[in-house]
């Protein structure tokens, strides 16, 4: 059940996050929003499990890439994001998860929201959009704290530009560029009704952040008119136990 | 709505439950046998900040399911689940 990935290659993607691509050759393959557990084991046998979301898209390469933010007093993440190296050898077990997941068949518009690192699996979806040359119109609205923290920024201007099929909004919630059309401030039904598809064009929602992120944004979701079975939601946190 | 919100969703427990379940557990139906709402297992609250974990109804609140490690052993609770309905297919 747990198959063995080798460090490919590591990448940071802000001062406290950071990409590792791990070649696994037992590798199932996997869909955009898919998860996998991580597990590190120390010297006396304590071990300890984490889930992190992929972040590529599905390919046939026996290759994958998860993002994982280092958490202040965490026990895996630290470790992931300081001191693995190319060569390091790490325990996974998946993926995981078919129901936070876009398939290239979905022809619907597609709306993305993302709380901090929540962009992870959404990014995956990005990226399976763009690899599939799906025509499904995308829209991200991506809630930061501030531009130093956003994830892939390069990549997703590229993706956005002009004829692309990928819309994209930031919501810094505490400092913006200075060519920011909005103060700071966290997303609200304002800012849902602007930037969001409209329900009427019955977008499916996928919602990836934080409990209470998740939480809000799910309720100005369904305060709009999108129907339950229309928003899929991913929440992530600090988890704690011996496994 | 959890007043703390210190909660996860079913997702997360997905990978612990593929040693029991043999199917994707995520997409499986569930029925909250306290309150009858049927909701798919990636909805549910789960809470890991203990020895184990616990799935909650995202309607009532109410446990549908506990699941630990005990030593060698993995322990099965699903008596707040009046049925799993899975995807074979």
């Amino acid at each position: 059940m747990w198959r063995i990935g080798t460090v490919a290659a590591l990448r940071d993607e802000t001062a406290t996050a950071r990409t590792i691509t791990l070649e696994v050759p037992d590798w199932p393959g996997h869909l955009a929003g898919q998860h996998v557990d991580v597990r590190l084991t120390a010297e006396d046998g304590y071990s300890a499990v984490r889930s992190y979301s992929i972040a590529s898209a599905p390919n046939s390469a026996k290759r994958l890439e998860i993002t994982v933010e280092r958490l202040p007093n965490g026990e895996v993440s630290p470790y992931l994001t300081q001191q693995v190296a190319v060569g390091d050898r790490l325990e996974l077990r998946g993926p995981i998860g078919g129901w936070f997941v876009w398939r290239p068949e979905q022809p619907e518009p597609i709306q993305l929201i993302g709380g901090g690192s929540g962009i992870v699996p959404l990014m995956a979806m990005i990226r399976s959009h763009g690899s599939a040359k799906s025509a499904a119109p995308f829209r991200l609205l991506y809630s930061v704290r501030e531009p130093g923290v956003v994830f892939y920024y390069d990549e997703l201007r590229k993706r956005s530009e002009n004829g692309r099929s990928l819309t994209i909004t930031y919501a810094y919630t505490r400092a913006t560029p200075k060519d920011s059309p909005r103060p700071p401030s966290r997303i609200d039904a304002w800012l849902i009704a602007e930037a969001a598809w409209p329900s009427k064009l019955v977008p499916t929602c996928y919602v990836c952040g934080p409990t209470p992120f998740v939480e809000s944004v799910a309720g100005f979701l369904s305060a709009g008119g999108n129907g339950p079975d229309k928003i899929k939601t991913e929440r992530f946190g600090p988890t704690g136990g011996r496994k | 709505m959890s007043a703390q919100m210190n909660y996860l969703d079913g997702n997360a427990a997905a990978g612990e439950l593929s040693k029991i379940f043999a199917i994707d557990v995520t997409t499986a139906e569930g029925k909250c046998a306290h309150c009858g709402a049927i909701r798919r297992f990636a909805e549910a609250h789960l809470y890991m900040q203990c020895p184990g974990v616990v799935a909650r109804c995202c309607v009532c609140e109410h446990i549908l399911l506990r699941f630990a490690n005990v030593r060698q052993q993995v322990v099965l609770d699903a008596r707040g689940m009046a049925y799993l309905v899975m995807n074979a297919g």
